[in-house]
């Protein structure tokens, strides 16, 4: 018997060191031209350099695949060199306002924002002073009302539009669409004018819960109602033909096998109110000390907090109110990150 | 293969479980009728005056080509052909000599009597295996004694209980497919119906979990009446008892002939039975 021959994996449709080399070098004309032209020319600034580059790069890199490979596979380099300039303009703001948010943010972050609140401190105190409590334990409260409020609404809504199917399905989806889209502060001024001067003639974290409901409901209704859609009818069929009503094969078999959908819905619901400042401002009173009573007394958010923060203007100030900015994207952040995990693992099962 | 043509072959065999059934258990008299069955889905009429009677502790086999309408035909019988927008039917059941679409009926206590299992195996993919089994008392509402002894007595009757008798609290989903589909026999069980309604149970499953599933219908079919749509004849041979052949001409489907088994296999009165049962067509 012979030895046998090993055979190593390979790819053969990688590109050679070589051409790698030659890109590398489209690449660097790109450049060199750029900036030969900003130094001769009156164009300056780094927009200059960055649309010189991209004009250059992508007229080498046309000619170099046209006299390489062809008029085909010249387009196509054209084509690539577009696609990716719409990603770069799309993903740098993003990019710029983490990274923004984060060095000035950073400065203003330490243990007590956790533990004081503002009671004793004006926003112009030394950085070191006073806290976040308030805010923090304000926009908990204010979420957590939102989703007392919004969790049963937005999945019944659902729940009708995909299980009862009834004649108000279009008319609904259309007004949930439209509601998904409407400016927050015309939800705070509804609030404000419906409950707050005819009834409650007060501020409280309630009335701001209520407006933030408003929001909510449109994104936790509409998320669920996709996830609700993914359910196989073969199940719903399976619940009925085992003598189940519809309400008890909704609630036995529909809904817990959505669970995990429906939780990410939440999330998003969440996600979308956490940072909403104008009905905040409207209708919580602000308030600069820890109050656990949403029905009465004003209530701090962290919203509101960098909103009045940042209006004083000292550099005291406005470094607390973008350590409060961070830690709000943080936070958002966070929710964004466990509703996409819980989805891929919903997908995965 | 036998080199026997086809016909005959599975005659014979429909013949003798048939003669051997008809020894070993009483026919206990008619279960489910029905009467006149039409069926529409919105204006085109897929099933046109259909009667036929299913005898108690006998299995009946529905066979014809794709779009002949057996599978209407079986959910009009437990009434899920209802869930569909746009049906529409006339005609009766009559489930020992009620119509289930009479006025006022208690649908959901029809939907417990005449139980369905389906094409493709649905466990529930949020429930344990006994759950599973136990999801219809839940979802009915019904009280029973000893949970675990019915838990076991369904997975036995399913044929499954060996298999899963260490693994009862994981996921149904976690089963192959052949033990999905007898889970989902075994839930239908549960509820104790009298009439099980088969929607081809095992078009989607490999031969030994075939296999496996035939051998629980033979269980069951002493016990209970059973309605078994099928494409695969060698199994509507095996198994049944009665054989109906259903076929659609262009226009909505109808039953071309019914009879026992072995006679539609063997010795079919209409031309067109005898071309589908011998593979001319279909």
């Amino acid at each position: 018997m012979t030895e046998k021959q090993v055979v190593r994996p390979q790819k053969p449709w990688q590109s050679s060191p070589r051409e790698r080399f030659n890109s590398g070098l489209v690449l660097l004309a790109g450049l060199l031209t750029s900036y030969v032209i900003v130094a001769i020319t009156p164009m300056k600034g780094k927009l200059a350099y960055f649309s010189l580059f991209f004009l250059a790069f992508t007229i080498y890199d046309f000619t170099f695949h046209y006299f390489t490979r062809g008029m085909a596979l010249a387009k196509d380099a054209i084509a690539r060199a577009f696609v990716a300039l719409g990603i770069t303009l799309a993903v740098a703001p993003i990019i710029s306002i983490l990274a923004t948010v984060f060095i000035r943010g950073y400065k203003g972050i330490h243990l007590s924002l956790f533990t004081k609140d503002m009671k004793l401190n004006s926003v112009s105190d030394p950085v070191n002073q006073g806290g976040l409590l308030h805010a923090l334990t304000g926009t908990g409260i204010l979420v957590l009302v939102a989703l007392i409020i919004s969790v049963p609404l937005g999945i019944l809504t659902a729940i009708y539009m995909t299980e009862i199917k009834g004649r108000f399905v279009r008319p609904i989806k259309f007004l949930v669409q439209a509601m998904s889209g409407v400016p927050s502060i015309v939800a705070g001024l509804f609030i404000l004018s419906a409950i707050v001067y005819p009834i409650t003639k007060s501020y409280s974290g309630f009335v701001g819960a209520l407006a933030l409901s408003i929001l909510m409901i449109p994104t936790i209704a509409r998320t669920s109602e996709e996830v609700l859609l993914l359910i196989p009818n073969d199940l719903r069929e399976a619940g009925v033909a085992l003598g189940g009503t519809q309400w008890r094969t909704v609630a036995m078999v529909v809904v817990p096998a959505a669970k995990s959908g429906l939780v990410t819905a939440m999330i998003l619901g969440i996600a979308r109110i956490a940072g909403e400042t104008a009905p905040v401002l409207l209708l919580t009173g602000g308030g600069d000390s820890v109050n656990g009573n949403p029905f009465s007394g004003p209530m701090g958010s962290l919203p509101f907090y960098i909103w009045k923060a940042y209006a004083v203007g000292t550099a005291e100030s406005v470094t607390r109110a973008w350590a409060g900015i961070l830690i709000l994207l943080v936070i958002v952040l966070m929710l964004f990150i466990s509703a996409r995990v819980l989805s891929e693992r919903r997908t995965s099962k | 293969m036998t080199t026997q043509p086809l016909t005959s072959s599975l005659g014979e065999v429909a013949k003798n479980r048939f003669e051997s059934k008809i020894a070993s258990t009483q026919v206990q008299g008619i279960g489910l009728e029905a009467r006149g069955i039409h069926a529409w889905f919105g204006d085109r009429m897929v099933l046109e005056d259909l009667s036929l009677d299913f005898w108690s502790g006998t299995v009946t086999a529905l066979i014809g080509p794709s779009g002949c309408g057996k599978s209407t035909f079986i959910r009009t019988l437990n009434r899920m052909h209802e869930f569909i927008p746009g049906a529409a039917m006339a005609g009766q059941v009559l489930l020992n000599g009620q119509d289930v679409y009479a006025p006022g009926t208690d649908v959901t206590k029809i939907r417990l009597k005449i139980g369905m299992v389906f094409q493709k195996p649905n466990p529930f993919p949020s429930m344990t295996i006994s759950e599973n089994v136990l999801a219809g008392l839940k979802l009915a509402q019904l009280k029973v004694e000893n949970k675990d002894d019915l838990l076991e007595e369904c997975l036995e009757r399913a044929g499954l209980w060996t298999e899963v008798k260490d693994r009862l609290g994981a996921y149904g989903g976690s089963l192959s497919g052949g033990q999905q589909q007898r889970l989902c026999i075994a839930r239908s069980l549960a509820v104790r119906p009298e009439v099980l309604l088969m929607d081809e149970p095992c078009s989607s499953l490999d031969p030994g979990s075939t296999l496996k599933i035939e051998e629980t219908i033979s269980h069951l079919s002493s016990t209970m009446t059973i309605i078994i749509v099928t494409h695969n004849m060698q199994q509507a041979a095996r198994v049944s008892d009665y054989t109906a052949f259903f076929l659609s001409e262009g226009g909505p489907g109808k039953m071309v002939e019914v009879g026992p088994t072995g006679e539609i296999f063997s010795r079919p009165k209409d031309k067109r039975t005898e071309n589908y049962v011998t593979g001319r067509f279909g």
